[in-house]
């Protein structure tokens, strides 16, 4: 399983080590190294790499590079899967997963990494035990521990490891009960020159936040389950009930998870809640270019547009761009090549419109293609794909809890073609 | 700073830190809320805090927290000065950290240790400080201790005799009478790499696998790999080990115990026998990653143990049916046996035995199919490839949503799951088609995603969407990624060789890339086109030419040789061009890379065998030329040819075949997918991924030839005596609705339904208290196992009954009784279905899947029957020649009624979920309905005379042979795109006919047809059918094609009305608004008309516009209007038909239709039924 870890930030330092083996010379990055920079971009790394003695699996998070070093057969899944994880739990822990948040927590993170593989084999991972051995880091307690000498491990024995239900631990106490719930949907969508649909899918995800006293179970069901193509659960729903009654039946961790995510794929009608219009052309001559965009509503089910913004990688060749926005304002990095256009909100009455001229650096032949525009927007209060949590009920508990549930859609890996 | 504040950590900048944090509290709230704040309630969730909770919360966000809250600002000068930057330029050295360790104080313990552990974190030395270090392992601060152990256990290995002196502290542990105290001991010992310690370990392990507490013997199964790495020897013990905690009960252990079996026991198989079917009841509640182990721990396991589903493809439909045999006994068994052979159908097939799913493989694929919506991608990709080596062909299926979702993910798990869909798509395309679109791919997508998702296009593409698929890839041809744009020019020609069809229509469009600027572009256009032409060369000198041309301007190498080598290959086809060709290159030679120098010299070879007199003197340049090249491969091979072509007295044998060696005619490369037969290695794998075995792989094994013994899998504990009482018991259950008559059966089904629904319920409730109460009492595990057990006992038994449901309704079917009584059947049946339904989602959905093609048709019987008893009928326009005959018309000319998506042929498993609503709902009602098992054929589909049939050929014309064709409106399950036309084809003549079928197809470009088989003898007076799919691409052109018999051919065509060009689509009302406020403006007709006297009721609309178009009918809520909806066959664009009816006959008629021609068509059409 997984021999060694090593943290690798933007530049190529390796500022963490960890091996839950034997030691392994940090050479081993090397081969990375070199893959790194035959990648021009970091995403392009190949995520499993072969090496004459080991195999490098890395993922690409927050500009970190996470390395782990195998020596046998694994599903590659598994470890990249892990990673994540621990890229979550940082992430969870610190509020943040970068490398001077990792520095800084440096001891905690060696903590957190002994804890979560023994071996090479992934020992506790679920946040909710884990906060039970390590305590996050917290401004009052670092005071106080300094002070008394106090320790950030967890006095008390992480008993969650044991039970049956390892995401929630016991005795759990709040005055206030509560549970809320956010409906958040994606759309992923390809819309063409023509501003016909090439693809379109909704991803959705129900995060939650409960707050609860004691041993909940609680149960939520939905107005139209049926409407959902593909599901995946947190691991404290029970399926059994979801494949019989489509109701989610679950005790939930405490405090913040995501509960499911769930997938409404392209074979259904998706609502695509703007248009746009656009037109970019390059002139052969002159060594210009033209750019004009008009981005109107489309299908908001009656809602307001907001948080709109367009975000265009321009070719290489465009060196400046001089345009006027009727709504909103834009910049150009002509360093990265990247048209951002931030609209906010969106008025139906008055479209939000940006053209102007770009100038191209001359001698250089005219790009065959338009850049595609890549959209970002939100609309508060609707679920695009209609998904009603129709109610959430609580039983193995007496007090009355408050439940609320906010739907957000916003726009995925939104594209449209030129 | 004094050094006491610097050792306390209680700089000035304490007095900062509640300052940042009050600034803190105050932008919190507008800052990032909770993950859910309803948006009222917003304020109160706040409020709701006391005010130092709410810094206990904050602080998780803010840098510098900590165990090092000031070491950020203590260190920031310091990192100046060192350049480092870090914890090493810590002013302490290792002196001071000794002296820090050996004080009595623990906070300054714990910070030298903290010290201790950031130098290690940054891989810098720390070994000398291990004495210090390992005196303070007893040290009774909590967080010292597993300071002390991190360092032990990275230390231990280079110091052993020093660590050993820590020896002792954990084996006074490992008898702690706290259960995670003896974990964690044991855990350090066995962490800690010192061979002398290999028999405490041992011990230590060997004592722990009997421990009480199932988490310490988590960790015992933990220690066992690091024990066999340490020291191979000890496997033996090991092993036994290992098989004790294999027969472990709880889940924590499962998964451990299972890794470390694979890490030091692959081979041991036979160890895994008796707790088989444990680990597949266990698997859903061990811990994700356990689970991955032990799924493909599970599939290594079943493909030595159980027969390959597969082999007897033609009996795939009742892969589910196999559980029956667990019950196995008399004629129940022999019933079903019965029933699957009618299936089979095939007379050569009746006399196999049919496969039969061992339980305990059926067993494993149930179990592990809800893990598919685990959150976790390696456990998805687990069951994935458990499904696709294991599971029958009409059940791997379920795994591309499941995969198609991981899709979303992160970049890396999208490149894993990518290999892994291109390998799976080659052995089962049909898979992942429904979901193409999930791989169209962005701009945005990193270049290596880019090309796997390429990969999957090309696997996926075939006749019906190629034409999508070559869309698609012209956008893509146009990309800013040049090696994307590469991969695209590749994929176009794999796509060309694998389609013939395409094949002109990507040739032309790789020779346009000709002209591109990009000479990247230009040169993988080239090397492609050569691939192309030599599967075809004659039909394409003028390519040829064309390219010839370009090599005055391609520079890139691989392209020019790829051009020269064209031209010598087929310089027959260009006489005049190839010559001069080499006369250009002569002059160049010098000057050329070495790949396109041999082919100058191949090319002048090739020229001089057939044109000998033109290029006898260029050859001669070239070789002389290439005789003093300074690559030795290049002179070699000048040699060599000078002596095979040219004739001299002393040439030898061999140049009297140079003709024969240079122009033999070569095979067409055939271009492959590069993840072709990867999937011999486990799909999921590390080896998989990497096409080449790594380390510890264990190889997957072909499936026996006949099956292991299954019995080895019994337990022969307590449990399993207790389970064959109640076996008996279940069998008298199972016998009872099997005797009793179909008519009185619903009592009996209806109390065993509620039973097992109250089994499922407590077996989850008890799932929850147990885990409530965090017990591991033994007991309570197994009561809740075997409860399980039952309870799929029971689900086997439904689907058993459902089976029996089936069969009497069958048998009064196949008799054709009367209609009333199929009516009680149906009202029967039909209630008790919906109450199954709830249940058995699992068991539905796997049936449905599966038979999803044979219910299709019988589904669509049934649904019309029910519609009969609904509808009056309304007078025949014709009278019926044969009374048998009308039955099936008009069930025919109904369905068009029925709003019904599902006849489609579906192009997959998968339906879009408004209708999978409608649609399972009605599988399940209809389920039970299900007529025949033969599938029917579109050959067998009985004309119809109240579908409007056209003349293809007259009496006269054809010499005896009449011929009349209809739009038969049934989908034409070859090719979804196509529409079914079907062919009545009458002898009227004194002598046979024979070999009926079509020849010289004239189609517009688009169009397609696929022929209906050859009829091979129509004795004089007879009359046969055919069914033959044409695909008009959407246009009324008509089709064009010649239909010869055995001594005679006859021109005819085939042009469809309008109304024909389509399909039903069901939509319910709201949709259908949506859809038409979409195709507004230029794609809405609206037209006025007065309706026809005998046609002003909504029945006779509806009547006549389904008549006059493929449309369903829409559920509408006023009843002044009727409204349709279909698509068109080929492209599938919405068309929606609104008739909105008014006083006196008067009516508005609005076709809302993306191809304005077809809604113009329409319109004219529809008004033409309506007002005649």
């Amino acid at each position: 399983m997984i021999h060694s870890l090593f943290l690798i930030n933007h530049l190529g330092d390796i500022f963490l080590e960890k091996h839950w083996k034997s030691v392994i010379s940090r050479s081993v990055c090397d081969y990375f190294f070199e893959a790194r920079e035959k990648a021009v971009d970091p995403e392009n790394v190949p995520p499993v790499l072969q090496t004459p003695h080991h195999y490098l699996i890395s993922i690409y998070r927050g500009k970190l590079f996470f390395l782990s070093v195998i020596q046998t057969e694994v599903p590659p899944l598994f470890v990249i899967e892990f990673l994540h994880r621990v890229a979550d739990t940082f992430q969870d822990y610190f509020g943040g997963c970068s490398e001077s948040v990792i520095s800084d927590n440096v001891v905690i993170v060696y903590e957190l990494l002994e804890e979560m593989l023994d071996n090479g084999f992934p020992l506790a991972t679920e946040s909710n035990v884990l906060k039970e051995m390590i305590r996050p880091p917290n401004i009052l307690r670092s005071v106080v521990n300094t002070l008394t000498g106090g320790s950030n491990v967890g006095e008390t024995l992480p008993q969650g490891q044991l039970s049956n239900i390892p995401w929630r631990r016991a005795g759990v106490k709040y005055t206030n009960n509560e549970a809320y719930f956010d409906v958040t949907e994606e759309i992923d969508a390809i819309v063409d020159k023509s501003g016909t649909t090439v693809s379109a899918e909704i991803q959705g995800v129900i995060e939650a936040c409960v707050k609860l006293s004691g041993m909940p179970d609680l149960t939520m069901s939905f107005m139209n389950p049926r409407l959902l193509d593909d599901v995946s659960f947190h691991p404290c729903v029970r399926f059994r009930r979801w494949e019989s009654e489509r109701i989610l039946s679950f005790i939930p961790p405490d405090g913040n998870f995501t509960l499911m995510t769930y997938h409404i794929s392209s074979q259904n009608l998706v609502a695509i809640p703007v248009y746009v219009k656009q037109s970019i052309s390059f002139f052969e001559a002159g060594s210009c270019g033209r750019l004009d965009i008009t981005i109107g509503p489309k299908q908001t089910m009656g809602k307001t547009v907001e948080d709109l913004k367009v975000t265009v990688h321009m070719p290489k060749a465009v060196l400046n761009a001089n345009l006027t926005a009727s709504q909103g304002n834009y910049t150009y990095d002509f360093t990265t090549k990247l048209l951002v256009w931030d609209i906010g909100k969106l008025n139906p009455q008055k479209l939000p419109n940006l053209r102007g001229s770009l100038s191209m650096q001359t001698g250089v032949p005219n790009p065959e293609e338009n850049p595609s525009l890549n959209i970002d927007l939100k609309i508060q209060q609707l679920a695009i794909s209609g998904l009603k949590v129709s109610r959430l009920d609580m039983y193995g508990e007496t007090y009355k809890p408050f439940k609320g549930v906010k739907y957000v859609t916003k726009a995925g890996k939104f594209q449209v073609r030129t | 700073m004094t050094a006491m504040q610097k050792l306390l950590q209680l700089p000035v900048n304490a007095v900062n830190m509640v300052k940042t944090v009050q600034s803190q509290v105050q932008g919190q709230e507008e800052d990032k809320s909770p993950v859910l704040t309803p948006d009222s309630g917003q304020q109160a969730w706040y409020s709701a805090l006391q005010p130092d909770e709410l810094r206990h919360l904050r602080s998780g966000g803010t840098g510098g927290g900590g165990g090092g809250g000031g070491d950020q600002e203590e260190r920031a000068p310091l990192e100046e000065g060192g350049g480092g930057g870090g914890f090493q330029t810590q002013p302490l050295r290792h002196d001071d950290l000794k002296e820090m360790l050996d004080s009595n104080k623990d906070s300054l313990k714990l910070e030298a240790m903290k010290r201790i552990v950031a130098m290690i974190a940054r891989g810098k030395n720390a070994s000398d400080l291990f004495p210090a270090v390992v005196k303070n392992v007893a040290c009774k601060n909590i967080e010292v201790k597993k300071l002390v152990y991190v360092y032990l256990v990275r230390y231990a290995e280079e110091q052993q005799d020093l660590a050993l002196l820590s020896i002792s502290t954990f084996q006074r542990g490992l008898k702690d009478p706290n259960q995670l105290i003896r974990a964690s001991a044991l855990r350090v010992l066995s962490s800690i790499r010192v061979t002398i310690i290999v028999p405490i370990m041992m011990l230590a392990i060997k004592e722990a696998a009997s421990d009480m507490s199932p988490y310490v013997r988590k960790t015992a199964a933990h220690a066992i790999p690091k024990l066999y790495s340490l020291d191979p020897e000890q496997k033996d013990q090991l092993i036994e080990v290992i098989e004790k905690l294999l027969a472990d009960k709880t889940t924590l252990v499962a998964g451990s115990v299972v890794m470390a079996f694979e890490e030091v026991c692959p081979e041991r198989i036979d160890l895994i026998h008796k707790n088989y079917r444990k680990l597949c009841n266990l698997l859903i509640d061990v811990e994700e990653w356990g689970q991955v182990v032990i799924i493909n721990m599970l599939t290594r396991y079943a493909r030595t143990q159980f027969l390959n589903p597969n082999i007897n493809e033609s009996l795939l439909e009742e892969g589910g049916s196999g559980d029956k045999t667990f019950y196995g006994s008399d004629e129940d068994e022999d019933e079903d046996e019965e029933e699957k052979e009618k299936k089979a159908e095939a007379a050569a097939m009746a006399k196999r035995k049919p496969y039969v799913m061992d339980p305990d493989h059926r067993l494993l694929l149930r179990n592990t199919k809800p893990l598919l919506q685990s959150r976790n991608a390696a456990v998805v990709m687990a069951v994935a490839q458990l499904y696709f080596h294991l599971a029958p062909k009409a059940e791997v299926g379920v795994i591309a949503k499941a995969l198609v979702r991981l899709l979303r993910s992160h970049s890396e798990v999208q490149y894993v799951v990518l290999q892994n869909v291109a390998t799976m798509s080659i052995k089962r395309r049909g898979m992942f088609e429904p979901y193409l679109k999930s791989f169209y791919i962005r701009s945005t997508d990193p270049t290596q995603i880019k090309v796997l998702k390429l990969e999957v296009l090309t696997n996926l593409a075939n006749e019906t969407n190629i034409s999508t698929i070559l869309r698609e890839f012209q956008t893509y041809i146009k990309s800013m990624d040049k090696d994307f744009v590469a991969a695209t020019i590749q994929a176009i020609g794999r796509c060309a060789t694998n389609i013939s069809e395409v094949r002109d229509t990507c040739l032309n469009g790789l020779v346009q890339l000709l002209s591109n600027r990009d000479e990247l572009v230009v040169a993988e256009s080239v090397v492609v086109i050569k691939k192309l032409l030599q599967m075809q060369p004659e039909k394409h000198s003028d390519i040829i030419k064309h390219m010839a041309k370009l090599t005055d301007n391609i520079q890139v190498p691989m392209a020019r040789a790829s051009i020269l080598w064209l031209i010598g290959e087929y310089c027959e086809h260009v006489p005049k061009i190839a010559p001069d060709v080499l006369r250009k290159m002569a002059k160049s030679f010098t000057n050329e890379e070495d790949i396109v120098k041999l082919q100058i010299i191949n090319l002048a070879a090739k020229l001089y065998l057939t044109n000998s007199k033109q290029t006898k003197l260029l050859t001669q340049y070239v070789l002389n030329l290439a005789k003093y090249d300074q690559n030795y491969d290049i002179r070699d091979r000048a040699r060599f040819i000078r002596q095979l072509i040219v004739p001299t007295e002393k040439s030898g044998a061999l140049s009297k075949y140079a003709k024969k060696l240079f122009l033999a005619l070569k095979p067409a490369p055939i271009l492959e997918s590069p993840f072709k037969d990867r999937d011999h290695f486990q799909l999921g794998s590390l080896s998989h991924l990497l096409n080449a075995k790594a380390g510890g792989y264990q190889e997957l094994p072909d499936w026996p030839e006949a099956a292991p013994d299954p019995s080895v899998r019994n337990v022969e504990v307590p449990e399993w005596t207790k389970c064959s009482s109640r076996e008996k018991r279940k069998e008298k259950k199972v016998e009872k609705p099997f005797y009793t008559d179909s008519e009185g059966e619903s009592g009996p089904t209806e109390s065993a339904d509620s039973e097992s629904d109250s089994a499922s319920g407590s077996e989850s409730s008890s799932g929850s208290e147990e885990s409530g109460s965090g017990s591991e009492s033994e007991e309570s595990k197994e009561a809740s196992e075997s409860e399980e057990e039952e309870e799929e006992e029971e689900e086997e038994q439904k689907k058993k009954k459902k089976k029996d449901l089936k069969k009497p309704v069958q048998e009064s079917e196949s008799e054709q009784s009367s209609e009333e009584e199929e009516r009680k059947h149906q009202r029967k049946s039909k209630p008790r279905k919906s109450e199954s339904e709830s249940e058995s989602d699992e068991d539905e959905e796997s049936e449905s899947e599966s038979s999803q093609s044979e219910s299709e048709d019988s589904e669509s019987e049934a649904e019309v029957k029910k519609k009969k008893k609904v509808q009056t009928r309304t007078a025949e326009p014709k009278p019926p020649p044969k009374p048998l005959k009308k039955e099936s018309k008009k069930e025919k000319k109904e369905m068009s009624l029925l709003d019904l998506d599902d006849f489609e042929p579906a192009p997959s498993p998968q339906v879009t979920p408004v209708n999978t609503f409608l649609s399972n709902s009605l599988v399940t009602d209809l389920e039970g309905l299900s007529l025949s098992d033969s599938v029917l054929s579109p050959a067998t589909i009985a004309p119809s005379s109240t579908l409007k049939s056209y003349e293809l050929l007259h009496r006269i014309t054809g010499e005896g042979l009449s011929v009349e064709y209809c739009f038969s409106r049934q989908p034409f399950s070859p090719d979804a795109n196509m529409v079914a036309v079907q062919m009545q084809f009458t002898n009227n003549a004194s002598s046979d006919t024979k070999n009926l079928h079509i020849e010289d197809v004239k189609l517009q470009s688009g169009m397609r047809v696929k022929e209906f088989p050859e009829i091979e003898l129509l004795p004089a007076g007879e009359t046969a059918t055919a069914v033959m799919g044409i695909d008009f691409c959407d246009s009324t052109q008509a089709a064009n094609f010649q239909l010869c018999t055995h001594t005679r051919k006859f021109f005819v065509s085939i042009q469809p009305p309008v109304g024909e060009l389509m399909r039903p689509v069901f939509l319910t009302e709201n949709e259908f608004k949506k859809e038409q406020g979409q195709l507004m403006g230029m794609n809405e007709i609206t037209e006025k008309l007065t309706l026809d006297v005998k046609c002003r009721n909504e029945h006779a609309i509806v009547q006549r516009v389904t008549t006059a178009a493929n449309l369903s009918r829409v559920p509408c809520g006023s009843d002044k209007e009727c409204r349709f909806a279909g698509r068109t066959v080929t492209s599938g664009s919405l068309v929606l038909v609104t008739v909105a009816t008014k006083e006196e006959g008067a009516a508005q008629l609005t076709v809302n239709c993306e191809k304005m021609v077809i809604g113009t068509m329409l319109v004219k059409d529809i008004l033409q039924a309506l007002t005649q």
